[in-house]
């Protein structure tokens, strides 16, 4: 047959179906004629010729399923009978594909994150090689290194094939309009050859473009280049003025290059460091390298702590203690997302674990209630493999509907996701832009689709395989197989009763700890609140005294503006992503035998720590007039007492940064405030008046009686009122400022989110269990007709349904507080200030479970204590 | 070793026929094998046919219905030539299964 005809035969399937049967009747007819020959009657001719031909029926089918198109005709005739069979039963179908397609959405949602993070590679020349760089200090693993610090470490090492050194900054931009603060970058001449990323326009640095003596220039971003120039190619030599000096245009960097440690940067500059002997203190640089091939991560810490040795043994005072930290660079930029990650695609996972249980559950019962059709039709000579079939293709119609509006739900809410995510952050995140449903995301879907199809298809295969088919016929039969089932669906939902506590204990954890977090003693009042960043032009305000005499006057102004309590000036606002500004120092009269003091450095104004409301343990707070003129000063937060002078009194000690810095004498102590992020641990800090140490860049502070965020509009208005060059920048509550701190925002989203994946886990499972119980209700109605005709009171009748799924709650309860301490247990890192095994979670947790799921039985009991005896018993 | 199996047989049966008897419909093949072979092979007689459409579909067998000498229409089979090139391969297959069979019987 041409293959013209086979797919012509698709259209003409009755043609096709009625040649068959004349072949058949044509077969038939002649056995009998030659039966009849031989002397048969023709009844008995009729009855032997059939007999001797077989089930005619079964035979058809196999005839037809010989033709490959013919086969993609009943398949087609199969989708085309399982769609019927759906719409023909809506509440189930509907139900199905709803609770597969959240599991869906879900998981696919979540796994387009961890994909965009964790899987897709870094836009980098095989980014596998790439290290992250720093010195480590006695307070933590990741601080700068100084300019001087990077040079030796790049001469002296035998692991990289290139080394270089980078800085996040903000530039101030010189515009037609005004000045204005753009994100930057600093880098070493190699930066951009170490990533493996060219410019698509214009050239890279040059070799020892870097020095100081060389001219400045500057690579654009391609969002810079779009935004700024309108993608001109005449860019290219243009002259840019960054911190009032002049750069040239030389390159443009691809739309895809992204590098989230240097954040959103527009402006990319050589580095312009100064080689002075003297600069060797002056840590503020980060660096990448590339790995020489052969070389580890390990080989490299080890060659690299060996160099940071020899530089500490050899320039105690400014690299006394320091170290280096060996990382990988992805480490550095999704390591701390990595966990979080997991953690949700390990809830959204559970979550579609439930759902698929759960509509497991649903075939079971309707496969239950279809014995008497799948008996029929076996009767009627269909095949069990085509019974199968039926089955297999339901199953796959239902995943494909499922896990199509999953999918569609998925691109929908991973979006939202995004747009949830602050603005700022998302400038943290560049690899997010390429969030969406891409090759790894689909497959993700189609895989995790395959797997329902199969798992949808075996569970009625595996109920078809247990029953007979015959006993199917006879209504009402209460075979084995029936209690097998009855076995299985409440096994099914012990399942998902455990996984629902698993999430809620999950999500009941988290959120206790993110409230925890924001309930943390962080030593200042948040609440009326304001603060913005501001800094001065270098070349107006050149001097120490300038700078001095400008925040005074800031100062004054502010205060001038209504409701304003009190106002403060300080170089870098409390509660940051990274506390960061560390100094090393030596107490004077204590030998210091190799060991480095660090602290982070802070230098506040005299109503700083009244303005905050800092709480004073010791001694005094700073003056007005502790300036340039007065002795140095400085006071200490609790922790460094406790660390540096332990048993000891610290006001009256006296302390220096080195030896070539003034003495300096502690005259405070104050209750530890939170530098850093509000789940890190308190570091000692120690502060000196503002005025002694004046910096350009500094934030002003301000206590108002009324709402904090009315001040921050006329906060930037008197700034610019007294310099319009002045740049102000992130104005904010501090209660802002807490809430919207990455560590923050983290804790807050994955409570969310997996209290969401929870709530939705218990409706699944709750809905779940009154399946199981209505199913069995239904199926004793006779029984309990029995029970009450002979005297059963409803209260035995309640008892009797109550116990069935009460056994069925205790055991998804019990199994779920062990799977949830365990699972707590894993993600204990996490968490903040709440053990893995709180007991109030976990009794809560119980609790609100037993609770809905008791709900969830008592209607189906309380249906079937109100079953009419007389009624019960009339149906048998 | 050949391959061979009851299915292999079944079409060694149809396609040795269909080469003695050039063109011939189902019921014609199964008394065809019956007589043959003195009644001792006997087709159920349904099973042909999935085998005939399975090889009509393979192209080593057409199809066209034509007029009985009584005057009914039936679907008649006949070889082409790449069943005739199956034909011959599958009596060496069965020639050597036979063989095989034999020397084992023999052995023992």
């Amino acid at each position: 047959m041409s293959l013209l005809r086979r797919i012509a035969n698709l259209f003409s399937r009755s043609k096709v179906d009625r040649e068959i049967d004349a072949e058949f009747r044509f077969h038939i007819e002649m056995r009998i004629e030659e039966n009849v020959a031989r002397g048969m009657s023709p009844e008995e001719a009729r009855r032997d010729a059939l007999r001797r031909f077989g089930n005619l029926s079964s035979t058809k089918e196999n005839v037809t399923s010989a033709d490959a198109a013919l086969t993609l005709y009943s398949v087609w005739s199969d989708i085309r009978y399982a769609g019927r069979q759906l719409r023909k039963n809506p509440g189930f179908s509907s139900t199905a594909i709803l609770v597969l397609a959240l599991g869906m959405c879900a998981s696919v949602a979540i796994f387009a994150f961890v994909d965009a993070v964790l899987i897709r590679p870094l836009p980098y020349q095989s980014p596998s090689r790439l290290i992250a760089l720093f010195e480590s200090t006695s307070l933590g693993p990741r601080f700068h290194l100084s300019y001087l610090d990077y040079l030796d470490w790049k001469r002296h090492n035998k692991v990289f094939d290139s080394l270089e050194a980078y800085d996040n900054l903000f530039f101030a931009l010189s515009t037609a309009t005004g000045t204005q603060r753009v994100p930057g970058a600093a880098v070493s001449a190699g930066f951009f050859r170490t990533l493996g990323v060219a410019p698509i326009l214009g050239r890279d640095f040059h070799d020892g473009e870097d020095i100081p003596s060389a001219p400045r220039t500057v690579l654009l971003s391609y969002a810079a280049w779009q935004n700024r120039y309108g993608s001109r190619e005449d860019v290219l030599g243009q002259a840019v003025t960054l911190e009032g000096v002049p750069y040239v245009i030389i390159g443009v960097l691809p739309r895809q290059f992204h590098f989230a440690p240097a954040g959103p940067s527009e402006f990319w500059a050589s580095l312009h460091e100064s080689s002075d002997p003297n600069n060797r203190g002056n840590h503020g640089l980060w660096a990448i390298a590339r790995l020489k091939d052969g070389a580890t991560p390990q080989t490299a810490s080890a060659d690299m702590s060996s160099i940071a040795q020899q530089l500490a043994r050899q320039y105690p005072d400014s690299d006394g203690g320091r170290g280096a930290t060996v990382l990988p660079l992805s480490e550095l930029i999704v390591g701390n997302l990595r966990p979080i990650l997991l953690l949700l695609l390990s809830g959204a996972v559970l979550l579609l674990l439930i759902a698929c249980v759960n509509v497991s559950g649903l075939i079971l019962v309707r496969s239950e209630n279809r014995r008497h059709e799948i008996a029929v039709r076996g009767a009627l000579g269909a095949s069990r493999m085509r019974l199968i079939r039926h089955f297999v293709t339901e199953g796959v119609l239902l995943t494909a509907a499922g896990s199509v509006l999953g999918a569609a739900a998925a691109y929908g809410a991973m979006h939202l996701l995004l747009r949830l995510v602050p603005a700022n952050m998302l400038d943290g995140m560049p690899y997010l832009r390429e969030l969406g449903l891409n090759p790894h995301v689909i497959g993700f879907a189609v895989a995790t689709g395959l797997a329902m199809a199969i798992l949808f298809s075996l569970t009625p295969i595996l109920r078809l395989s247990l029953i007979d088919l015959r006993a199917g016929l006879v209504e009402g039969g209460r075979g084995g197989a029936r209690t097998a089932w009855k076995h299985l669906g409440a096994n099914l939902v012990v399942l998902e009763l455990c996984t629902a506590m698993v999430l809620l204990v999950g999500a009941g954890l988290l959120g206790k700890s993110f409230y925890r977090l924001l309930h943390v003693d962080i030593g200042l009042q948040p609440d009326h609140l304001a603060m913005i960043g501001l800094r001065s032009p270098h070349f107006r305000y050149a001097k120490p005294e300038q700078i001095v005499a400008l925040t005074r006057r800031v100062m004054e102004e502010t205060g001038r503006l209504p409701g304003v309590q009190s106002v403060a000036v300080a170089q870098q606002a409390p509660v940051a992503n990274v506390a960061g500004g560390n100094t090393a120092f030596e107490i004077i009269g204590r030998p210091q035998h190799g060991i480095a003091y660090e602290a982070v450095n802070r230098q506040v104004g005299g109503s700083y720590f009244g303005t905050i409301q800092a709480r004073l343990v010791q001694g005094r707070y700073f003056t007005e007039t502790d300036d340039d003129s007065k002795p140095r000063v400085m006071i200490v937060n609790q922790t460094f007492a406790r660390k540096y002078f332990p048993g000891e009194d610290a006001i009256g000690k006296h302390i220096r940064y080195d030896a070539s810095s003034p003495v300096i004498e502690i005259v405070g102590i104050v209750d530890d405030i939170k530098e850093g992020p509000l789940d890190a641990e308190l570091q000692p800090v120690l502060y000196t008046p503002f005025n002694q140490e004046p910096a350009n860049s500094f934030c002003i502070v301000v206590r108002t009686v009324h709402a904090p965020e009315e001040l921050l509009k006329s906060l930037e208005g008197t700034v610019h009122g007294i310099d319009h060059d002045i740049l102000a920048f992130n104005a904010e509550t501090a209660e802002d400022r807490i809430h919207n701190l990455q560590s923050t925002y983290l804790h807050r989203s994955s409570a969310w989110l997996v209290g969401g994946f929870a709530a939705m886990a218990l409706l699944l499972g709750v809905i779940g269990l009154y399946g199981v119980i209505a199913y069995s209700v239904s199926q004793r109605t006779r029984e309990i007709g029995v029970r009450m005709a002979l005297g059963a009171q409803r209260s035995s009748v309640y008892g009797l349904i109550l116990k069935e799924a009460g056994r069925v709650m205790a055991l998804g309860i019990l199994s779920g507080a062990v799977c949830s301490v365990v699972t707590a247990w894993m993600m204990r890192k996490l968490l903040f200030a709440t053990a893995p095994w709180d007991a109030g979670t976990l009794a809560a947790v119980a609790v609100m479970l037993a609770a809905s799921a008791l709900l969830a039985s008592y209607i189906p009991a309380r249906r079937a204590a109100s079953v009419d005896p007389v009624e019960a018993l009339r149906s048998e | 070793m050949a391959k061979n199996d009851l299915q292999g047989t079944l079409d060694l049966l149809v396609l040795k026929t269909l080469s003695q008897v050039r063109e011939m419909h189902g019921y014609g093949i199964v008394a065809h094998i019956q007589q043959a072979s003195d009644d001792l092979l006997r087709v159920e007689e349904g099973s042909l046919y999935p085998a005939l459409h399975r090889m009509e579909q393979q192209g080593w067998i057409a199809a066209d219905w034509a007029m009985t000498e009584t005057n009914r229409k039936a679907k008649y089979y006949k070889l082409t030539a790449a069943g005739r090139k199956r034909l011959q391969e599958e009596e060496k297959n069965f020639e050597h299964l036979v063989k095989g069979v034999r020397a084992i019987l023999r052995y023992a």
